[in-house]
Formats: structure tokens, C-alpha cells, sequence
């Protein structure tokens, strides 16, 4: 199958499934959860079936999932776990772990919402709880490139100035559950993008080694800022290896941003994940009505392009942000951070952040073109768009 | 000491973190009953009570944190904690 590059129809889960099996992984570990099933389903089938040489572990619970991969990465392998909602949570502990141990494991987080009350439909509120982990963060438009982050995020990951771990944040049955076409590499271009993961240590009985030492205030935050300094370095290496992919498979969507007619847009759409695509629809039809609007899209939220963004949309008279996540008590996540990223610039623009599409509810053109009148009527710092006032109960 | 990449370390590195500044109180051997059982320096859980000579334990200061284990646990008493005077 793998002998020549194919155009196949895929559901998204099984797409990322493939993309891993063509990175070689050593260990898997995953706890199945709705939506990412399919995925870990589909890997172990190809283990059970001889198609991926893995250790494919079998464990009680997602902490254990990522345990397990941390273990394994400690050791040299290549290992990847996949989760969502819940089972995302419950990880959370381990994920500053191998951050802060510098293991580079590749996550699929696929995006749900999370309880109480309890969902099983995307939004994105799950993986961004892990903010502040040292996880590298890139977040997938549509299942092909949910399909090359992987292949991506393995070389972004092990390259020896990151060794960070990467998360894959890709919305849960949006693109998990549906058919694409996707181009799928052949095994030989994979290999000859992605060699084989160099450990600058590992754990062996041969030389024995401490990992996860106990630090004084002496030392604590030098390690933090060394953490921090990978972040930054993460940022050229995502670029370099967006170009490289681009070179080798002929595809490229984005590096740490991506951008669609924002040149001289005045009114600029931001968002992440499969939203994007919606967004650029609805640019595109309002381009045709004569109305200067463009869309941004994060591909990268953890290094954040803060640079880069300022670059790209500081020309617009309005910034619109649609997310689906809340930072309750605030206002959205991303909004919060490109707000940020403006402050103490010249030429900033009008902006508005949006909440939508929580819990799995669809993000419609009339949701985005409310939100559009509203934005240009008046700033809005965090407004949930389709509220349903019938819904909700006097206190 | 440098850091290494997450805070790697190799066999025997924590003999170059010394811990005897964490301490409150340091043992003294009085040298008066001692009966050379050994047991002050079995149950070190630093493992920096050394024997100098036939009933003569001592305590390596840069590493002991004050426990008062060999204190607590010698047979005859002849471990005292004092408080440390800096």
C-alpha cells in the first residue's frame, strides 16, 4: 500500500492513524474515549495485524496512557497516546511531566468539551487546559492537515533544539468522523523526512541515569526557563519543518499561522481548528458581496506567534475572534492572548471576542454574521453568540 | 553543577549536592557508651555516618540534614542533637 503516493477517502481518525503507523512509533499507549476511538482502534489493529511494529500497551486509565509513553520516551522510543475531554484531564498531570523531562511524545488531542455538564461533542476547551504544560500546541484545519501535523509534529518534537512533547489538537467528530480525500506519503518519502528518534538520553540497565530529579530553589528555575527557552526555539523549528514538508510532500497549510485574503482586509477573522473553514467560506462570500474581510488562523497556540499575528492582521480596522473555549471568569483563551499581543503597538485594530460552538453547537453563517454586525455595531470583549435566553433559568 | 537537558543526572551526582545546610540540629557523638553495635550508621538514611575507628562513628556535616535517626535509635544514648549555631 505504501509503494506509491495515493489520493484515498478516509475518515479523519483513521487518516491520523495512518500518518502514525508511517512514523514508526515504538509504543502506543491510549485509553479509548468518544471521539478519539477510532484512532487508537485503528493502530492496534495495525499492530494486531503486523502492519506496525509497536508495542501497543494496553492500560487501566489515560493517566497510566500517558505514564506508559512518558516510560517509554524516557527509554528512546518513539511513542505517541491519543485521548480527549476527560481522559485529557486526567493526563494533565503527567503531560507537565514530560515537558519538564523533555520527552518528546507526539498526543492527539481530540477536541471535546468537557464536563460537567457532560458532553461528548467538540469544542476546544479540553486541550487548552494544558496551556501551560510545555506542549507544544498546533491545531488542525481539515483531516489532511490533521494528517501532515503528525508527520510533522514527530520531526518538530525530536529535533534537538525542541525536545519538547507536541499535541495534535484536531475537533472531535467534525474531523475524527469524517470522510476526506487525503494524500497519503508513502513509507519511503516518511522515512527519508523523519529518521529514526535520536535520544540525547535515555534509560538503559547499561548506564544508569536519574530522570525527574528533585530540584532546589537553586535550581528550579533555571530548568523552568530552559522549558521556556525550547518554546522559543520551537517557534523557527515549526517554520523549518512546515518548509521542508512543503519541499518534500508538496503540501503546505500554514506554520505557525496561516493566513486567506487578509492583504488588505479590513475586517480579519482569527480563529483555530476546523472553524477556520467555515470562516473561510464566509470570507469568501462576503468577498464576492465587495466587502474587504480576510481570516487568520492559529496553526501554532503554544510557541505563541505573537510577532507573526501582529504582522498579519495589524492592518485591519476590525478583529473578530471565534472560539470555542471559554476561560471562565475572563473571556476566550485566544482572544485573551491576541489582545496581548497587540499591547503597546502602534495601529491597533477594533476587536472582538466571540464564544461559540460550545459543547458540540454548530457554528452557522448566520452565527458568524451575527457575530460580524455585532463586532462592527461595537467591541465586544467576551460575548457567547447564540445564546438561547429561553434556556436559562432565573436564579 | 550544571543542569542538564530535564534535569538528568548521573549515578553518584547527589554526592555534589550537599545537604547539611537543611540542618536545624547536629548529632554529637559523646564517645562515652558507644558499644560499636553500628546501628547509628545502618540507619542513616543519608548514609554519611562513618566509622573512624573501633567504637568512634562520626557524621559527615556537608551531607547529615539532622534527622536525629541515630539519636532516636541508639541503644545507650550516646548520641546527643544539639541545636546548630551559625
Amino acid at each position: 500500500m505504501d509503494q506509491v503516493r495515493k489520493t484515498v477517502v478516509l475518515e479523519g481518525s483513521r487518516g491520523v492513524a495512518e500518518a502514525v503507523r508511517l512514523c514508526r512509533p515504538n509504543v502506543i499507549a491510549a485509553y479509548p474515549i468518544t471521539p478519539q476511538t477510532h484512532i487508537v482502534e485503528n493502530l492496534s489493529q495495525m499492530v494486531a495485524d503486523g502492519l506496525l511494529k509497536a508495542e501497543n500497551i494496553r492500560v487501566e486509565s489515560e493517566h497510566s496512557a500517558a505514564s506508559a509513553v512518558l516510560g517509554a520516551s524516557a527509554a528512546g522510543a518513539r511513542a505517541y497516546t491519543a485521548t480527549t475531554s476527560q481522559g485529557f484531564l486526567l493526563m494533565l498531570e503527567v503531560l507537565y511531566n514530560m515537558a519538564g523531562l523533555r520527552l518528546p511524545v507526539v498526543l492527539t488531542a481530540v477536541n471535546r468539551g468537557i464536563s460537567a455538564p457532560l458532553t461528548i461533542h467538540n469544542d476546544i476547551q479540553d486541550s487548552l487546559a494544558a496551556r501551560d504544560t510545555g506542549f507544544v500546541q498546533l491545531y488542525a484545519e481539515d483531516n489532511q492537515e490533521a494528517l501532515d501535523m503528525h508527520i510533522q509534529a514527530f520531526k518538530i518534537a525530536e529535533d534537538h533544539r525542541v525536545l519538547l512533547p507536541v499535541l495534535i489538537g484536531m475537533d472531535g467528530f467534525i474531523l475524527t468522523h469524517s470522510f476526506e480525500p487525503v494524500s497519503l506519503p508513502t513509507q519511503e518519502e516518511v522515512d527519508e523526512f523523519l529518521p529514526p528518534y535520536k535520544p540525547v538520553f535515555y534509560l538503559t540497565p547499561k548506564a544508569p541515569l536519574t530522570m525527574g530529579t528533585k530540584t532546589d530553589p537553586e535550581f528550579y528555575t533555571e530548568a523552568r526557563y530552559m522549558l521556556h527557552k525550547a518554546q522559543q526555539n520551537a517557534r523557527q523549528v515549526i517554520v523549518e519543518v512546515a518548509q521542508e514538508f512543503k519541499e518534500k510532500f508538496g503540501r503546505f497549510s500554514g506554520d505557525l499561522i496561516d493566513t486567506y485574503l487578509t492583504e488588505d482586509a479590513e475586517i480579519i477573522f482569527v480563529s483555530m481548528g476546523s472553524l477556520v473553514s467555515n470562516l473561510r467560506a464566509i470570507a469568501q462570500e462576503l468577498r464576492q458581496e465587495g466587502k474587504k474581510v480576510g481570516v487568520l488562523k492559529i496553526r501554532a497556540f503554544r510557541p505563541f506567534p505573537f510577532e507573526e499575528i501582529v504582522r498579519a492582521i495589524s492592518g485591519a480596522k476590525i478583529v473578530i475572534v471565534m472560539e470555542k473555549d471559554i476561560s471562565l471568569g475572563a473571556t476566550g483563551v485566544l482572544a485573551q492572548e491576541i489582545r496581548a499581543a497587540f499591547y503597546g503597538k502602534a495601529n491597533v485594530p477594533r476587536l472582538s471576542g466571540f464564544v461559540v460552538g460550545l459543547g458540540g453547537r454548530d457554528v452557522t453563517r448566520e452565527t458568524v454574521l451575527k457575530g460580524l454586525r455585532l463586532a462592527q455595531e461595537s467591541d465586544h470583549l467576551c460575548t457567547f453568540l447564540d445564546l438561547n435566553p429561553e434556556l436559562l433559568e432565573e436564579v | 553543577m550544571k543542569i542538564t537537558l530535564g534535569g538528568v543526572a548521573a549515578p553518584g551526582s547527589s554526592r555534589l549536592n550537599k545537604t547539611g545546610g537543611w540542618r536545624v540540629f547536629y548529632p554529637e557523638f559523646l564517645h562515652i557508651r558507644c558499644t560499636d553495635c553500628g546501628l547509628c550508621q545502618k540507619l542513616c538514611p543519608e548514609g554519611c555516618i562513618f566509622k573512624a575507628d573501633k567504637k568512634n562513628f562520626y557524621a559527615d556535616l556537608e551531607y547529615c540534614k539532622g534527622c536525629g535517626i541515630c539519636a532516636e535509635e541508639c541503644p545507650v544514648h550516646d548520641i546527643e542533637m544539639r541545636p546548630e549555631v551559625r
